[in-house]
């Protein structure tokens, strides 16, 4: 068999990304409920203040663990763009170089700093500097996404720039980072890790509840999950219908993939199911609505939509996309469903054991749904780096197969250990109470325990 | 502008990449460390880090982005020969910087397989990065010399982080460790000095383009002070972790400085062998150069950002001075 680089590459960057991304899309959100938990915990009476000190000790470590997972496997990303993708950057760096650096520079020393104090700082600073602390965190992942949001939505639509010997050259700062794909997708992206670590601490904190850990403090986290959900759910679907009617005026090819539509209609339908076939240009066992993905896209029962037949050797494969996008929309309303299920309960106060057990079964919802939108996203780009300019061949390193194909098993490898333990160790966490992860460190609360000290 | 702007960015990714081995060096040192210290003390030495080692981590992040936002050429050529010793440093750090959370938030059987996975990781992060600079200093040559060169420095570049990270735990430490750190540093510096010493010497042997510019006159009489004052910053950290009523009176920081004075001055003289390549004898900063209007977009938000930087960095290692506590979320 014959190792082909870029297939390996590609597999390589697909795997490097899609596990870095699991990681930001809990702690993204989770910090700014950190910020919640101890905003809360700052103005509540005496009764209440004490659950929300809780919900705090319980979350930050979560948050340390996620957030470390995250690093490190960006870190992974920043180095990944010179050793497998070179041409990227000799030809778009202009435009790419500053915006990864402005991420660094307002984004990642700003977030990394405050951790410490976040973290470990609580006893050595005021409550205020370390309520400031929480925030600076916050604001520094959601900074990171801005910028590097910034940097794939100008891959999708670029704007700004001009080409001199095939190198993009910069003509408007503006225009490049707020190009017209970044703000549909930046909001899209921030919900979508709110409704992530939404579903995320109210899943964990349902399992904490059967088994009884915490009392009130978990319950807490519980609401605030279930009630966040409940407002970001719907308005994640708004968000995510205005991006795809960017994404059609931009992107006809992604669209034309992601409904099965292979010839240019007028009137087309929206097919909910069935099995995409390429190669016999159809798709098998459709089960559609008349005229409804005319409707839906161009507002008109017999809009024309651009059909796969309009971009032949230049459209992303089909089957994926088609899929990916069901998946995405089929999570995303079992979420407003749930949430909504359980903020009724929650308010009638009838909470079941069933409502605990579908919260727990939704921990990881966010993961798949998030995953799914990016593969929509990102293989709805294909064959295009840049769409329209650069495509993804053109750009590879020239590397031997087998050097590409060993690191990539090493990835592989790492990242299958790593979740492992990720989860493993959630799920240790989630029977200890706050209290007992008061220190981090095992040795320090055995010594306050014999001292007698706090 | 355009003679300006990339001796400007190359002097900041320069200094971004010594703060990175100053910084760094430290945790990894400690991390190299840990399986000689007791269960207790391995909880120490991380304590001694763990407050700073993340944004210690990121000056790399922004040397390697400095190098692609302002040397996109050179970027891609250097990374792409040193794949393999990249790849291995990312799995390095990628373990270190998990072991830190996972080796206290997994049940306490898989707290000793943490605390392996934690040297191996600085282990192998920190040879990994002698590995590279080895390979860069070669001018990306694959020659039999650009490796026996390689392997020196990745010998002799985790010997210099654990002499660092013993300087940090003097800072941060006390009793059973604080003497614990100097029975290792004395270990650890004499084979640091020696290959260090080595490798001085075997770089203009190996690179004629080096020795042509430090063995000529007047600049070899101007460029003296760089090898005293290193040999000077050795030898009193030596000389300092042979008197024992010294550290004991608690100057064992005196090694720290020393360590980053060598280091200062090791970076001033590569700086002066390479300077104005970026990639030796293939590319110099001005031919890699990204566009002008793309660095003075840069520029201004690396002269906007460095400062605060540098500001609350700053005010984080004030506020954990002194010896470190047990780190608690509390």
């Amino acid at each position: 068999m014959e190792l082909d680089p870029f297939i390996l590459s590609r597999i390589q960057f697909a795997a490097n990304i899609s596990f870095h991304i699991l990681f930001p899309s809990i702690s993204i959100g989770l910090c700014w409920l950190l910020v919640y938990f101890r905003v809360r915990y700052t103005f509540s009476g005496r009764d209440d203040r004490l659950d929300w000190e809780y919900a705090y000790f319980f979350w930050v470590k979560v948050f340390a663990l996620t957030f470390a997972l995250g690093v490190v496997s960006g870190i992974t990303m920043s180095f990944q763009f010179g050793t497998n993708w070179p041409g990227f950057m000799e030809r778009a760096g202009n435009i790419a170089g500053p915006l990864l650096g402005y991420e660094v520079l307002t984004a990642f020393f700003l977030e990394a700093s405050f951790l410490g104090i976040m973290l470990y700082g609580k006893n050595l600073v005021s409550n205020r500097t370390h309520l400031i602390s929480a925030f600076l965190v916050a604001i520094g992942t959601t900074l990171s996404a801005f910028w590097i949001i910034s940097l794939n939505s100008w891959m999708h639509t670029p704007a700004g720039f001009t080409i001199e010997n095939g190198v993009f050259m910069v003509d408007d700062w503006w225009e490049i980072v707020f190009n017209p794909s970044f703000k549909y997708r930046f909001i899209h992206v921030v919900l979508a890790s709110l409704l992530t670590a939404s579903f995320f601490v109210a899943g964990i904190s349902a399992l904490r509840a059967r088994k009884n850990v915490d009392g009130p403090a978990t319950w807490k986290v519980i609401r605030t999950g279930v009630f966040f959900a409940a407002v970001l759910a719907p308005l994640q679907i708004f968000v995510g219908d205005m991006h795809g009617l960017v994404a059609l005026e931009n992107q006809p090819a992604k669209i034309a993939a992601v409904e099965g539509i292979w010839e240019t209609e007028k009137g087309a339908p929206l097919t909910l199911f069935g099995f995409p076939d390429e190669e016999a240009r159809t798709t098998h066992f459709a089960i559609e609505v008349p005229k409804m993905a005319s409707i839906i896209l161009t507002h008109h029962a017999d809009g024309e939509i651009k059909g796969l037949n309009e971009f032949e050797d230049a459209h992303p494969p089909v089957a994926p996309l088609f899929w990916s996008f069901r998946v995405m929309v089929g999570v995303g309303f079992l979420m407003l469903a749930i949430a909504w299920w359980g903020s009724y309960a929650l308010l009638k106060d009838r909470v079941g054991p069933w409502l605990l057990r579908a919260l727990s079964g939704m921990t990881f919802a966010g993961w798949v749904a998030t995953l799914a939108g990016w593969y929509v996203t990102e293989i709805g780009r294909q064959p295009w780096v840049v769409q329209g300019y650069i495509r993804a061949s053109e750009v590879v390193a020239d590397h031997a197969g087998g050097m590409v194909l060993s690191t990539l098993i090493g990835y592989l490898a790492l990242y299958a250990f790593l979740l492992v333990f990720y989860i493993f160790s959630l799920h240790y966490l989630s029977s200890k109470p706050a209290r007992s992860l008061r220190a981090t460190i095992d040795f320090a609360a055995n010594k306050n325990a014999a001292t007698g000290a706090a | 502008m355009e003679y300006w702007l990339p001796l400007i960015f190359v002097s900041l990714m320069g200094l971004a990449l010594l703060l990175y081995i100053i910084l760094d060096g430290y945790d990894l040192g400690i991390g190299i460390l840990l399986p000689l210290a007791s269960d207790e003390e391995k909880d120490r030495m991380i304590e001694a880090i763990g407050p700073f080692w993340d944004a210690n981590e990121t000056w790399i992040v922004l040397g390697i982005g400095i190098l692609l936002i302002a040397f996109p050429s050179a970027h891609g050529m250097i990374l792409t020969h040193l794949y393999i010793p990249v790849t291995l440093m990312l799995f390095g750090l990628i373990l270190r910087g998990v072991a830190f959370d996972f080796r206290v938030k997994v049940a306490a059987e898989y707290k000793s397989m943490w605390n392996k996975l934690f040297f191996v990781g600085s282990l192998l992060a920190s040879m990994s990065q002698g590995w590279m600079l080895g390979a860069y200093v070669m001018g990306l040559e694959t020659s039999m010399t650009s490796v026996a060169f390689s392997v020196a420095i990745a010998l002799s570049l985790p010997a210099f982080y654990v002499v660092l990270g013993c300087g940090w735990l003097f800072i941060k430490s006390e009793g059973e460790l604080y003497n614990k750190a100097a029975r290792w540093a004395r270990a650890a510096i004499l084979p640091m000095g020696v290959g260090l010493f080595l490798i001085s010497i075997a770089t203009p042997i190996a690179s004629s383009e080096i020795a042509a510019k430090w063995f000529t006159l007047p600049a070899a009489i101007g460029l003296m002070p760089i090898p005293l004052m290193t040999a000077v910053a050795f030898f009193t950290a030596l000389w300092v972790l042979s008197r024992p009523q010294i550290l004991q009176a608690g100057y064992g920081w005196i090694v720290f400085v020393c360590m980053v004075l060598m280091c200062l001055m090791m970076a001033l003289g590569l700086a002066y062998s390479i300077f104005p390549d970026i990639v030796i004898g293939k590319m110099n900063i001005w031919e890699s150069a990204a566009s002008t209007a793309s660095l003075q977009f840069a520029l201004i938000g690396t002269a906007l950002a460095v400062p605060m930087i540098l500001f609350y960095t700053i005010f984080i290692y004030r506020i954990f001075y002194g010896k470190s506590q047990p780190l608690s979320y509390e």
